[in-house]
């Protein structure tokens, strides 16, 4: 088929569609966005002197260590993943098929059981500073150097440590992706492979190391168990602190906004680099990959950095946690690891299930809509993934506080018992939030699953008299089935560990497995918590599995 | 009453005008091709045909019935209209039985079952009811897309392309057998395609595109022997245009001779213009006081193609005279027979 006709057959829709379709998705995506604007709306209230007072004497430091810690753990996780990226991607050398999936794992290690179980080693009263005392016979902490774990530098190297495998996998795939004839060009122009690799790899993989620094950094400024473990006050613990010791939700929803325009900031940034990205990154139709054969002391450099890498980021605290979850098995093997695991199941279990129906809705009113509007509630309903838990868990308590509110004045005015606070004191304003925050995923997956849909198969579909919804039901549900598979499980992994929102919204008694392990993280007893802390790493090593096949399939 | 009655359709796509006022009438049993380039606007005209692609103005009317026009909107799963498309379109989750029921709307078991029966001996495939898409050949999966179309008893029959993804040594045979099935069950179709020869075998009736009009319609001999512009003579075939001046009613001049025609000409006497002239019209013979020189030859089975310059024109012959050689000096002349004038 010529390319006009093609550009057609991208555009078909059914002309016919009613109208009770995208008011229902408008209707969805607006509830999606309500954080979002209710936090803008509150922000510009005037509020109780508690911001202005705050922008007078700590606030400045916070933002200051946000963005300090942001580029701290940018430039180690760049530093940490190009390496072994490149080595991944076009060396040969023992492991390295290994190295290939096994990098990714550090992704599934929450940062703040990383934090905790490196302060326990680190720390005065850890085995390496008891041993080096030993060894030099030191008596006090003045008679040596030690630098401090709990400090922003080691929240920014903590945080690196489980953060760059995003970059390490944008970069290997940037790296197979230059055509090997790129290679061969430069090598027989004389070009060694380390003169190669900063002339010609590293300047194209630029635009996906841009990305993934960005999704680093959006990461960084999103996590608030680390920073608030090491003690190292950001913009994300300001906001959790306001809200909980000043009571001030006009202040929490201004500090919110700050981070909100960094956010954004980040966002428009990433789109930018984005689409340098597809220009630098033309698949290459040569399937040959180019890759040097390493051997002898080069072949055992490259192993050991993969290996130390692997080992740093997540083998070590994996061993300790299993150290810890073995010696303290009776502990914690108890009633309250079954209640809360289950909290976190069925929560999960439910979010996941709501945000895949929202997916589908979006994405069929997007595809088979006629009116150009219609694309716009998918895009805005994926908005919600970009906010830190934190902001979003500000943003959800404000539309709620007041609904609250007005059901108890509207229960008293008719003589009722008043209900208490049944939306903000409740596991439902949990489960809203993380429909809100994870909706994308499941957008994003059915989307992808959506492309790989011929349109003539709507269409003939159509002529064969069937009605949109039977369109939905009989072909694209069927069709769509790894795409919601996807989205379940992806959403599923996120509900079980996300915790900034789960702190901050869950009702009073409520844990789940996120909030209960950072419990013991707080109180320094993680052994008592080393099972569920399993659990939910276990959990997050589902989806690495998933997308290394899907790579796989790629190639 | 004509099945389909296409009326002044116009249609926009992205503030562009890609219909500019299109007419076309089907018989029953009618099978018309819409040929042309690409981006000419006839896959435009077939999906609004189905109701997948708006139009701006004008009317369509299936049956008798008005299916769009200024006031009416009627969606396309109400048109009952069978569409069978370039990539076949099957349901990759369904087996090919379940394709060819998809559309069907009896509840009876056994009368589904008999429908089923009966597209797949039509078709010819019987026996393969419960394989899925991906475990059949091209040829088989454009047999299934068929059989389901039919199986729905459409109004109309909209063909896209139908026949570019099959294989060239048993496209000929396909369009035929598929066109055997049309005549027999007298169903009218309309065929979109940019190769004419397939034009040719398929339909009965052909109309030709260009910038979003019908140039010209009608069957494919009055299409290739009567055009009515260069444009139409061109797409159809291989062609030479001699200047010519009409000297008497059936008699024109030209460089290579007066040349006679059987009908009357269709240009007025006096009248200055060009003649056309098909590569077989023209004829060549060795000669010494030849007036033009061969520069190419091509053998092409039943007859030999040359190219023979003359003056500063290079004519296009076809010719079952093999024993000609490049460089050597022809006459040439042309037969008499319905001479057109562009």
């Amino acid at each position: 088929m010529d390319l006009f006709s093609w550009v057609w057959v991208s555009n078909i829709m059914i002309l016919g569609l009613a109208r009770r379709w995208s008011v229902a998705s408008y209707i969805l995506a607006l509830l999606i966005v309500m954080p979002l604007i209710a936090l803008i709306l509150q922000s510009l209230m005037p509020d109780e002197a508690v911001f202005g007072h705050l922008m007078d004497t700590v606030l400045p430091t916070y933002i200051s260590n946000s963005l300090q810690l942001m580029f701290w753990v940018v430039i180690g996780t760049l530093f940490l993943a190009i390496p072994a990226a490149w080595l991944v991607a076009k060396c040969r050398f023992p492991g390295q098929n290994i190295f290939q999936w096994a990098l990714l794992l550090p992704l599934a290690m929450p940062a703040y059981v990383v934090a905790y179980v490196y302060t326990d080693l680190f720390d005065y009263a850890g085995p390496v500073q008891r041993s080096l005392r030993g060894l030099f016979g030191w008596q006090t902490p003045h008679d040596y150097y030690f630098p401090e774990v709990r400090s922003l530098g080691g929240a920014a190297i903590m945080l690196s440590l489980v953060l760059f495998p995003y970059i390490y996998l944008l970069a290997r795939t940037a790296f197979m992706e230059q055509s090997a004839s790129l290679g061969h060009a430069a090598r027989v122009m004389g070009c060694s492979p380390w003169k190669s690799f900063w002339r010609l790899s590293l300047p194209m993989a630029r635009p996906a190391l841009a990305v993934g620094a960005t999704l680093v950094a959006m990461e960084t400024a999103a996590d608030f168990a680390t920073v608030s473990y090491f003690a190292v006050p950001t913009l994300t613990t300001a906001v959790y602190d306001t809200w909980f010791e000043y009571g001030s939700l006009t202040a929490a929803a201004k500090i919110s906004t700050i981070m909100l325009l960094v956010v954004f900031a980040m966002i428009g940034f990433e789109r930018f680099a984005r689409r340098k990205q597809q220009l630098f990154q033309k698949q290459s139709t040569s399937g040959e990959l180019d890759s040097y054969s390493l051997s002898g002391v080069r072949a055992f450099a490259a192993t050991a950095y993969c290996f130390a890498l692997l080992t740093l980021a997540f083998l070590l605290p994996f061993v300790i946690l299993l150290q810890y979850a073995w010696g303290y098995f009776a502990e914690s093997w108890n009633a309250k690891f079954f209640e809360y695991s289950f909290n976190s199941l069925w929560i999960s279990l439910l979010v996941s299930v709501i945000c895949v129906c929202i997916g589908i809705l979006l994405m069929f009113v997007r595809r088979a809509s006629p009116r150009r509007a219609d694309m716009l509630p998918s895009r805005l309903a994926s908005t919600g993934y970009a906010l830190p838990g934190t902001v979003l868990a500000i943003g959800i308590l404000v539309p709620f506080t007041l609904l609250d509110f007005a059901i108890n004045d509207v229960a008293e005015y008719f003589g009722f018992e008043e209900p208490g606070l049944i939306l903000t004191g409740s596991a439902f304003i949990l489960v809203c939030a993380f429909c809100i925050r994870f909706a994308a995923i499941a957008i994003g997956s059915i989307e992808t699953s959506y492309k790989r849909i011929s349109p003539s198969l709507d269409m003939a579909s159509v002529t064969l008299g069937l009605t949109p919804k039977s369109l939905l039901t009989r072909v694209h549900i069927p069709l769509l089935r790894k795409g919601v598979f996807a989205g379940l499980l992806l959403v599923f992994i996120e509900c079980m560990k996300e915790l900034p929102a789960a702190l901050l919204l869950r009702p009073i008694g409520f844990e789940n497995l996120a909030t209960y392990v950072f419990q013991f993280v707080s109180d320094e007893q993680l052994e008592h918590g080393a099972l569920a802390a399993i659990v939910i790493v276990l959990v997050g090593l589902v989806p690495l599995i998933y997308l290394n096949r899907s790579l796989e399939q790629e190639k | 009453m004509a099945t389909l009655q296409v009326s002044n359709v116009h249609s926009r796509y992205q503030k562009q005008l890609v219909l500019k006022g299109v007419d076309l009438t089907v018989e029953k049993g009618e099978i018309v091709a819409l040929l042309g380039p690409s981006g000419c606007g006839k896959t435009t005209l077939l999906r609004a045909i189905a109701g997948l692609q708006n139009i701006t103005e004008g009317e369509i009317v299936i049956n008798g019935k008005t299916v769009v026009s200024d006031k009416k909107f009627i969606a396309s799963e109400k048109r009952g209209i069978g569409m069978i498309f370039q990539d076949y379109a099957l349901f990759p989750h369904l087996t090919v039985a379940e394709n060819i029921l998809f559309g069907v709307k009896l509840a009876n078991k056994e009368q589904r079952l008999a429908r089923l029966e009966k597209m797949l001996s039509l078709v010819k495939l019987d026996g393969l009811a419960e394989r899925y898409p991906h475990e059949l050949s091209g040829g088989q999966q454009q047999r299934v897309s068929i059989a389901r179309a039919l199986a729905y008893e459409p109004e109309v029959l909209l063909l896209d392309e139908p026949f570019s993804n099959i294989d060239a040594k048993v496209r000929r045979e396909m369009m035929l057998e598929i066109r055997n099935i049309l005549k027999q069950h007298d169903i009218s179709a309309v065929f979109v395609t940019h190769s004419k020869d397939e034009a040719f075998v398929f339909a009965d009736k052909l109309a030709l595109f260009n910038h979003g009009k019908i140039v010209q319609c009608g069957d494919a001999e009055g299409l290739y022997l009567r055009p009515q512009d260069k444009y139409v003579a061109d797409f159809l075939g291989a062609s030479n245009y001699l200047p010519a001046k009409v000297i008497a009613e059936k008699t024109v001049s030209t460089l290579i001779g007066d040349i006679n025609s059987d009908r009357p000409l269709n240009a007025a006497l006096h009248e200055e213009t060009e003649l056309l002239l098909r590569p077989q019209h023209l004829q060549i013979s060795k000669s010494e006081q030849g007036i033009g020189t061969v520069t190419e030859r091509r053998f092409l089975g039943n007859v030999c193609q040359y190219l023979v310059q003359f003056d500063d024109m290079t004519l296009d012959v076809h010719s079952e005279n093999l024993a000609i050689e490049i460089g050597e000096k022809v006459a040439i002349s042309a037969t008499a027979h319905h001479l057109i004038l562009l």
